[in-house]
C-alpha cells in the first residue's frame, strides 16, 4: 500500500494561538482515516491547510507522490482532493442539482452531458434525485449534509475530508450515511473524517488519530487509541480545564 | 453500496423555459419598435431614450459586478469617464471615425480595469467598496492634469458635430441600442456558460465554489474587466450624448449610486433586474425633476422601502421569485422524479415510501 497523503511537519498558527504544531501523517490508498479531539484541536484547520483553503506557515503535504504544499484550493480539487464544511455551505439560490453540477465541471472536469450524468451520478448515490429542482436553500441538515457530500463526490475525488458530516443528525439518521461513507471507502475512495461520533467513526474507518492542541497525540488502531491513556486524559480532562478556566 | 451504475433513462438537462420563448417573442417586437425610433420619435425623446439605454447598460454591468461577481464596487464611474474621455480623444484628436473610437475606448477600458484589479483585488467587503471610490478619485484627479483632456474644465466631443443635428441624434440613439443588446447579450451568454454557472456558486458562497474547483480570484477579475469596459461603453454613450465631458461630472460618484438603485429596486442577481430598475428609475428621475434635492431624498427612501419589502426587487415581485425567466441561465433536469422512482422500483423493496414532492 502506498500513501496516498502524506502530511510532512505541518504548522499553522494564528497569532499565539497554535491549531497545527508538526503534524505528521500518512494515509494508505483506499482506507479511511478517523480524526477525533477535543473541541479546537485543529482538526477543521487541518481539513483547511490539506484542501488549500489556509496556507501553511511550515511542513510539506504530499499528494500522489507531488508536493502540493504550494498549490491552491482548485488545482488540489482537480488534483482530486475533495471535502464537505463542517457547517454546510450550499449554494441557496441554486437548484441541488446546479450544486452538485458545480462540483462535477469545475472540480471533476465534466463537461456538458457527461457532467450532467456526473452529477446525476453523485445525487443518486447520496439519495438527493427527489430533491434535485429544489433551491438549495431550502434542504433540511441531513439533506444539506447529503449535498455536501454529493458536491464533493462529483468531483471524481481520489480523496475525500469529510468534516463532521454526521454532526447534528439523529440516531436514525446516521446509520444510512455511515454506509454511504464505508461505500464509498470500499469502492476505493479514502476517506479523512473528523467526527464527535466515536461510535459512528470506529464503525468504519481503519486508522484513527487523535489531536489536542494542534498536535498527533496519537494514530494507529481505532481501539487501541481510543483506549490509549493519553486519549482518555485528554478527552475526560479537558472538560474538567474548561470548567476551572471559566 | 458504491455509486451506482447509470439508470437506463437518458440524463436530460433542459436549459431555456417557456417563459423564455414568450419573452423572446415579446422583445423582438419592442426591439425592432426601438430601432425604428429616429422615425418615429423626436429629437428630445431620442436623447432622452439614449439616457435610458446608458442607464440600462451601467445597470446590467453593476449587477453583473456586485449581483454575480459578489464585488460592490463604487468606483465603476472611473470607467464611465475612461469611455468618455477615450471616446472624445480617439475621435477628435486623433482624428479616428467615432463609431470605431467607441469600441477602441472600451478596449481602452478594459486594459486599464486589468492592472487596476489587481489593485483592488487586495481589498475585499466594505474595504474594496471604499477602495474602488478611491481609485475613481484618482482617475479623476490624473485626468484633471492632462491638458490634452482639457484638464479640469473638460472637453467637448467636436467630430460628431460636423453631422447634421437629426442625423447625429439618429446615430448616437442607434448606437446606444446596439451598445444595450450587447451588454444584455454578453451578460446573458456569460452567465449561461460555464464561467457563469462559476459566477453564480460565487455569489452564493466562494469559499465552497473555491472547494468545488472553482477559480475564484480569476473568475472575479473576468467580471471586473467586463463590467470596466461595459461602464465605458455607457460612458461614451454619455459623451456622444451630451457632446461634453467634464471630470466633475463624468467621474461624479453620483453614477455609482444610480447603479446601486437600478440594480437593487429591479432585482439584483437576475439579469432582468437591471433593466427594469433602469426603467423605473429613468421616469422617476423625469417626474421628479422638479423636486430638486428632494429627488435624491426620494430616491433614497424608494430604495429603502424595496429592499425592505420586495428584496428581490420589482423584478422578484413581476417573476414571481424566478419562476418566470426570460434570460434562463440555469440548468433544469427533465423529469427527475419519473428517474427517481425509476430507480426505487429496481431498488430492494421496504426503504421508506414513494417519493411524494
Amino acid at each position: 500500500m502506498s500513501a496516498l497523503l502524506e502530511v510532512r511537519g505541518l504548522s499553522k498558527r494564528f497569532g499565539n494561538v497554535v491549531t497545527a504544531e508538526d503534524v505528521t501523517f500518512d494515509v494508505a490508498e483506499g482506507t479511511a482515516l478517523g480524526i477525533v479531539g477535543p473541541n479546537g484541536a485543529g482538526k477543521s484547520t487541518l481539513l483547511s491547510l490539506i484542501t488549500g483553503v489556509l496556507p501553511s506557515d511550515s511542513g510539506t503535504i504530499t499528494f500522489q507522490g507531488r508536493d502540493i504544499t504550494k498549490e491552491r484550493a482548485p488545482s488540489r480539487t482537480k488534483a482530486g482532493i475533495a471535502r464537505s464544511f463542517q457547517i454546510p455551505r450550499p449554494f441557496v439560490d441554486m437548484t441541488v442539482f446546479e450544486n452538485v453540477y458545480v462540483g462535477a465541471t469545475f472540480g471533476g472536469g465534466f463537461h456538458g452531458q457527461v457532467g450532467y450524468e456526473a452529477a446525476v451520478r453523485a445525487l443518486e448515490t447520496t439519495g438527493l434525485m427527489h430533491l434535485s429542482e429544489k433551491p438549495a436553500g431550502q434542504l433540511r441538515l441531513l439533506d444539506r449534509k447529503r449535498l455536501e457530500l454529493a458536491r464533493a463526490l462529483a468531483t471524481n475525488p481520489r480523496l475525500i475530508l469529510l468534516d463532521e458530516i454526521a454532526g447534528g443528525l439523529t440516531e436514525k439518521e446516521l446509520p444510512p450515511l455511515v454506509d454511504l461513507i464505508r461505500g464509498l471507502r470500499d469502492s476505493g475512495v479514502t476517506v479523512v473524517w473528523i467526527e464527535h461520533i466515536v461510535h459512528a467513526l470506529t464503525s468504519v474507518v481503519d486508522e484513527l488519530m487523535c489531536l489536542a492542541l494542534g498536535r498527533v497525540l496519537a494514530i494507529g488502531d481505532p481501539h487501541e487509541v481510543m483506549r490509549s491513556p493519553e486519549v482518555i486524559e485528554v478527552y475526560l480532562g479537558s472538560t474538567f480545564d474548561i470548567g476551572e478556566a471559566s | 453500496m458504491t455509486i451506482q451504475e447509470s439508470a437506463t433513462m437518458p440524463v436530460k438537462v433542459r436549459r431555456a423555459t417557456k417563459s423564455s420563448w414568450t419573452g423572446l417573442a415579446v422583445m423582438t417586437p419592442i426591439l425592432i419598435l426601438l430601432a425604428l425610433g429616429p422615425y418615429i420619435l423626436g429629437r428630445g425623446m431620442q436623447q432622452n431614450l439614449v439616457i435610458l439605454f446608458s442607464l440600462i447598460v451601467l445597470g446590467t454591468m453593476w449587477n453583473l459586478l456586485a449581483g454575480y461577481g459578489g464585488m460592490v464596487s463604487i468606483g465603476q464611474q472611473a470607467y464611465i469617464g475612461i469611455g468618455a474621455y477615450g471616446l472624445v480623444y480617439i475621435a477628435d484628436t486623433l482624428g479616428i471615425d467615432p463609431f470605431l473610437a467607441v469600441p477602441l475606448a472600451v478596449i481602452i477600458a478594459g486594459v486599464l480595469s486589468l492592472p487596476i484589479s489587481f489593485l483592488a483585488f487586495r481589498l475585499s467587503g466594505g474595504y474594496f467598496a471604499i477602495g474602488t471610490w478611491v481609485i475613481a478619485e484618482v482617475v479623476k484627479l490624473i485626468v484633471e492634469q492632462m491638458d490634452v483632456l482639457g484638464a479640469g474644465s473638460g472637453v467637448s466631443f467636436m467630430a460628431v458635430t460636423e453631422l447634421s443635428p437629426g442625423r447625429r441624434i439618429a446615430y448616437v440613439y442607434w448606437l446606444s441600442l446596439i451598445a444595450v443588446v450587447i451588454a444584455v447579450a454578453v451578460t446573458y451568454l456569460l452567465m449561461r456558460s460555464r464561467l457563469g454557472l462559476g459566477f453564480t456558486a460565487i455569489r452564493d458562497d466562494s469559499v465552497a465554489a473555491g472547494s468545488l474547483g472553482v477559480r475564484v480570484t480569476r473568475s472575479k477579475r473576468i467580471v471586473y474587466v467586463i463590467a470596466g469596459m461595459g461602464c465605458a461603453l455607457a460612458g461614451s454613450m454619455i459623451a456622444a450624448n451630451t457632446l461634453r465631458v467634464q471630470p466633475e461630472s463624468i467621474f461624479s460618484v453620483e453614477y455609482s449610486a444610480f447603479m446601486i438603485f437600478i440594480v437593487v429596486i429591479g432585482g439584483i442577481g437576475t439579469i432582468e433586474g437591471p433593466i427594469v430598475g433602469a426603467i423605473v428609475f429613468f421616469a422617476l428621475q423625469q417626474w421628479l425633476s422638479d423636486f430638486g434635492l428632494w429627488y435624491l431624498v426620494i430616491l433614497g427612501l424608494l430604495a429603502i422601502i424595496i429592499t425592505l419589502v420586495l428584496p428581490r426587487g420589482i423584478w422578484g415581485l413581476i417573476s414571481g421569485n424566478g419562476k418566470i425567466r426570460l434570460f434562463p441561465v440555469g440548468y433544469r433536469l427533465v423529469n427527475p422524479l419519473e428517474r427517481f422512482s425509476l430507480i426505487k422500483e429496481k431498488a430492494p423493496v421496504g426503504d421508506g415510501g414513494a417519493p411524494n414532492a
